[in-house]
């Protein structure tokens, strides 16, 4: 389908397929086997200037909003789903930043990001606190000029490899979900240590560990926002990070698909390629269907927030990020099926793409999550009519 | 430091084919590249530049669908391209090629280097570079497989030989053309592609680089081609099979029996 694209942004998906054919697809299973954080993959995508490609140009990013963030992240998980993590999840870490932070805050930690020297991480989730983030325990207590921050988090993306972590903790407990605070902490900041490191079912090429704050001296120039916002913050920057998540899975649902279109016009069987039977002829039609339906919901909701800076886009996030991941996880899932026994085999492609998939329908939000902010948003704009 | 990368666009395949008529490369339908050994060259010089704080020019005679090779050479980070175009240039062999470069790299700048790719895999003379060499009088080295140091007037570079490398120290300005063993070539950035689609470039016809007539294009060219033809491929031989002691007595054998030993 043609969506019309700038000049500009055919160039960043070019070069983000170059990156992925190149230099991402003959490694990809060596990363998924050896768990491996992929750092010369993300000293490529620096060298190409993709690290930065939604920061805006007076921080040193390309400027091309979360629609080239979008376009690249599909393209990259085209070939694989986990390497991309590290710009996508960076992003997620940045999203705070870009959001709430101050000129001075801005000027300190988007630079490097953009150029790729630094990578950021997004501490949100606890223990305990999983969908219910207001359930956190972390704990921030002013003292003087600084901060003192204890608690655990967990499940944190590019943990122990990012150098720069936007952190949420109750600077007053007793206010509940107006308690909350977020923080920029930097790797090596005395009584910040790293946890243990959790091994996946998919997106293995990506590091998943807990933060751990132990007297933690945060100074004070290092809150973003004002005291009680860290929620708010939040949640705005899930609102721009969300279509983030629904490009990687619109990525690996596209990569599975070019696998299984290619694989039923090759593979034979009663004396004719898979491709001749109408069985696998409809399943691939779904797929594509799907597929392209994903990718409108989610361009479109990507320009809405570029053209719109600051408006919230809770709902439309949401719906790109539920159908989406849920696409993912049915198209990889026929993909394997496709391909039949082979495709549960791990020299094929498909059973790694499979894995890689079910994440996007969990983390920043379960798809029962999504359904929840999406219905509150229609009973919201229901009441809302006089 | 300031480079001068010297560049060809061919046709993206190993199997040139010859129109057999006119003795000349059928390009028609086939897409034009930069010579692969030239994105060595690109490579190594913006590494020079990236290291000593200088400019990177690239070159090309050509046709003027060369344009697109020195825009993507801006995308990896070149500074400035320089096109060097003229009807009068056609027809030209090795000899006249590198007149004409040499000519060209005069008029256009004060250089430390110049830096050309082992050979075109079109032409494959791996002439040019110490043609350009030698019309501008200055040192080459050719196959250099490392830059092991470089500052103001000194360099010291590898040269690959067959048996190993040649360690070479020489002043500059020199030429050395390179080998794909010394470095792995960067893909554009976006900032590079957003540039080169900006960049104005530089055109040089025969009357800017004060070119000679009889030295340029077909009049200038000393090599007359007779014919142009791929050679047959090799005719079968003889393959012996065994073990390795088995397959060395009968190689000796066979050869004694010919007299060849
Ligand atoms: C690989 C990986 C990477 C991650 N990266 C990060 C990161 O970088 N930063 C970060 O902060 N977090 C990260 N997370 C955490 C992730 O966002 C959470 O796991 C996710 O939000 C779900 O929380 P939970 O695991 O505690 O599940 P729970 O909240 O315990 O949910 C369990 C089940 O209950 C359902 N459920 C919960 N509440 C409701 C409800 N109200 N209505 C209906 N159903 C409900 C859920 O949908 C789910 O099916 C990551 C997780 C993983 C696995
Ligand atoms: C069909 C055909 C007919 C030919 N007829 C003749 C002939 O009659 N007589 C004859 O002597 N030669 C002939 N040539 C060779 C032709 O002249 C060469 O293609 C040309 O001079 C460049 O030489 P090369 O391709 O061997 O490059 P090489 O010498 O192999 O190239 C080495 C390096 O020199 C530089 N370089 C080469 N060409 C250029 C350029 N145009 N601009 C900038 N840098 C460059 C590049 O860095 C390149 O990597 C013919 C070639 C073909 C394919």
């Amino acid at each position: 389908m043609d969506y019309f694209l700038t000049d500009e942004q055919k160039m960043m998906i070019d070069l983000a397929r170059k990156i992925a054919r190149e230099k991402i697809k003959p490694v990809r299973e060596h990363y998924d086997e050896k768990e491996e954080f992929p750092w010369p993959l993300v000293e490529e995508m620096a060298k190409a200037d993709l690290c930065g490609v939604y920061i805006p140009q007076e921080y040193g990013g390309f400027g091309a909003g979360v629609m080239g963030l979008v376009l690249v992240i599909e393209e990259l998980c085209k070939v694989d789903g986990g390497i991309a993590l590290a710009l996508a999840a960076t992003a997620l870490g940045t999203f705070p930043i870009l959001i709430a932070a101050n000129e001075e805050q801005k000027k300190k930690y988007l630079p490097e990001i953009a150029a790729g020297k630094k990578l950021a991480a997004f501490g949100l989730t606890e223990p305990e606190a999983g969908s219910d983030a207001t359930a956190m325990r972390s704990h921030a207590k002013k003292e003087g000029d600084h901060y003192i921050l204890n608690g655990t988090k967990c499940f944190i993306t590019n943990a122990g490899e990012a150098d720069v972590y936007t952190v949420f903790a109750k600077t007053n407990p007793d206010r509940g979900a107006r308690g909350i605070s977020c923080f920029i902490l930097e790797k090596g900041m005395p009584g910040f240590e790293f946890g243990k490191k959790e091994k996946k079912m998919g997106i293995r090429a990506s590091v998943t560990r807990e933060l751990i704050f132990n007297n933690c001296k945060v100074p004070k120039e290092n809150l973003i926002g004002k005291e009680g916002h860290g929620l708010i913050i939040a949640q705005g920057t899930l609102d721009a990070s969300r279509p983030g998540v629904a490009a990687q899975a619109l990525g690996i649902a596209a990569g599975a698909l070019e696998e299984a279109v290619d694989y039923a016009r090759t593979r034979v069987q009663y004396g004719q390629p898979i491709a001749s039977f109408q069985g696998i002829q409809h399943m691939l039609a779904d797929m594509a269907t799907e597929v392209e339906a994903a990718r409108c919901l989610i361009y479109q909701t990507a320009k809405m927030m570029d053209a719109n800076p600051g408006k919230r886009t809770t709902k439309e996030s949401a719906m790109s990020k539920l159908y989406a991941s849920e696409v993912a996880v049915r198209v990889t899932t026929n993909a394997v099926q496709i391909f039949g026994g082979y495709g549960y085999i791990r020299e094929y492609p498909v059973e790694k793409m499979m894995r890689d998939a079910k994440i996007t329908t969990l983390y920043e939000g379960t798809s029962q999550i999504q359904k929840n902010e999406i219905a509150l948003s229609l009973i919201k704009e229901s009441a809302g009519k006089k | 430091m300031n480079v001068i990368v010297c560049i060809k666009q061919v046709p993206n395949t190993t199997n040139v084919q010859i129109d057999s008529t006119t003795g000349t490369l059928k390009r028609e339908g086939v897409e034009s590249i930069i010579n692969p050994f030239d994105e060595y060259a690109i490579e190594e010089a913006v590494r020079i530049k990236e290291r000593t704080n200088g400019k990177v020019t690239v070159l090309t005679m050509g046709p003027p669908q060369a344009e697109s090779a020195l825009r993507e050479a801006i995308a990896r980070g070149v500074d400035n391209a320089v096109l060097v175009s003229d009807r009068a240039f056609a027809g030209a062999d090795t000899w006249a090629t590198s007149y004409t470069i040499a000519q060209a790299i005069r008029t256009i700048a004060e250089y430390d280097l110049i830096i050309c790719g082992k050979q075109a895999t079109d032409g494959d003379t791996a002439q040019v570079g110490p043609g350009v060499a030698e019309m501008l009088d200055i040192p080459h080295v050719a196959y250099v497989k490392k830059i092991e140091e470089i500052k103001p007037n000194y360099m010291k570079v590898e040269r690959m030989m067959e048996d190993g490398y040649d360690i070479i120290e020489m002043p500059l300005p020199a030429l050395i053309t390179v080998v794909k063993e010394i470095n792995t070539p960067r893909l554009p950035s976006l900032r590079g592609m957003m540039n080169s689609k900006k960049a104005q470039i530089l055109q040089l016809t025969a009357e800017k680089i004060k070119a000679e007539k009889d030295n340029i294009g077909l009049t200038g060219s000393p090599t007359q081609v007779m014919k142009v033809f791929s050679p047959p491929p090799r005719q079968g031989g003889m393959k012996i099979d065994g073990s390795p002691e088995e397959v060395a007595e009968t190689l000796v054998s066979k050869l004694k029996g010919s007299q060849l030993v």
